[in-house]
């Protein structure tokens, strides 16, 4: 639903500003969305000191650097700090970032880190993305066959293969549905650029039986074309995916079936 | 608060079979409303200004008249499949919804349809 404004218990308070390291390094601000759901209070936005001397160089480093030196009680999701598993997606300077392959250097001034935008908050940086989930789990996002299961394998041509690229990088990050209005206003019912994109990945996999049952299970004012071709899903991608692209294909095998 | 789960609530009502329609539909009129839009604007151009007994002369003739009445469906056509979509955007609540979505329904095709009678009106009275 649409929301121009923060509901009173969402608005966002200035915070606790944290000492000051006394490594001797230099120093870089960084100022981090706080919301504990036990202590009944407002959001909040807490100020720390980073020593760069004695930190990595991405926003990762530096959040682990805050909690292990400064505050434990900051959370937030991290595991591979390679860009791979997807966990550590917030929005770092306005931009939905995964904070392990995102750079300090990559943001001018103070470093502003948020959740991703619009949705529940479990506490500090860590959403709730059980919605989120659930839509890439209703894409069915698996091989269907009913012809039976070969002996060996089921065969693919590299030129078949190569059109799977762009799609299966995918690491259910969250960046591109966060990032997307239509996704923010109808999160309920459109599946936004993740969930789509997967599902376009099975529409043209060729080893795949399912596509006429897949585009009647897409084909829905609000599943499918919520999408307005806004772009902010391209442009997010910390893996430099196009799902408005994705979604632009699975609306064109739409129109072919009828056309 | 209940005890639905995501996947349920994702599932919802199932596919609703639609959308395809619109979406294309919405395409094949704003590419037709490209030259009608051109073919369309610049005699009304010239007429304004020129009076009553102007439009009449000008919409008496076929070819404006044809003109007039393509660009004015396509143009409504375009405009309620336009604000369809803004409104299922924007306005949230059932009942606000359905009631915008009704009134955009009526206000589209009573202003199209007044708009092509007006230039059938001046077409067969000349």
């Amino acid at each position: 639903m649409v929301q121009f404004s923060l509901p009173k218990n969402s608005q966002m308070r200035t915070g606790k500003t944290w000492p000051k390291p006394e490594t001797g390094g230099t120093l870089r601000k960084f100022q981090i969305y706080r919301w504990n759901p036990d202590d009944g209070k407002n959001p909040q936005v807490d100020t720390y000191f980073v020593d760069l001397d004695d930190c990595g160089p991405m926003v990762l480093d530096a959040l682990i650097y805050i909690k292990t030196k400064i505050d434990p009680t900051l959370t937030f999701r991290r595991s591979c700090r390679e860009g791979i598993c997807g966990s550590c997606a917030m929005n770092i300077g306005g931009q939905n970032r995964l904070a392990c392959i995102f750079g300090m250097d990559e943001v001018s001034g103070d470093v502003k880190i948020y959740p991703l935008p619009h949705m529940p908050v479990i506490k500090d940086l860590v959403p709730d993305l059980s919605h989120f989930y659930a839509q890439h789990a209703s894409v069915k996002p698996w091989l269907e066959t009913t012809t039976n299961t070969p002996a060996k394998e089921w065969k693919q041509s590299i030129e078949d293969r190569e059109k799977l690229d762009g799609l299966y990088e995918c690491v259910m990050c969250a960046c591109c549905s966060t990032s997307c209005p239509s996704y923010w206003w109808n999160g309920d019912r459109y599946l936004g650029p993740a969930a789509l994109l997967h599902a376009y990945r099975w529409l043209i996999d060729s080893r795949d039986e399912a596509t006429g049952e897949r585009l009647d299970d897409l084909h829905d004012p609000f599943k499918l074309y919520r999408c307005h071709t806004i772009m902010n899903c391209a442009q997010t991608c910390p893996k430099g995916l196009n799902p408005a692209k994705a979604i632009a294909e699975i609306k064109k095998m739409m129109v072919e079936r009828v056309i | 608060m209940g005890f639905k789960t995501d996947y349920a609530r994702v599932h919802g009502h199932g596919a609703a079979g639609e959308g395809s329609h619109h979406w294309w539909s919405q395409r094949v009129t704003s590419v037709a409303l490209i030259p009608l839009t051109l073919l369309f604007i610049f005699p009304f151009g010239r007429a304004l200004g020129g009076g009553h007994e102007v439009f009449v002369a000008t919409y008496s003739n076929l070819w404006h008249a044809l003109v007039a009445v393509l660009f004015m469906i396509a143009a409504f056509a375009h405009l309620q499949q336009g604000l369809q979509t803004v409104i299922e955007d924007y306005v949230p609540g059932k009942a606000t919804r359905t009631a915008a979505l009704l009134a955009n329904t009526l206000f589209c095709w009573a202003f199209g349809v007044a708009g092509v009678l007006s230039v059938a009106a001046v077409l067969f009275r000349a």
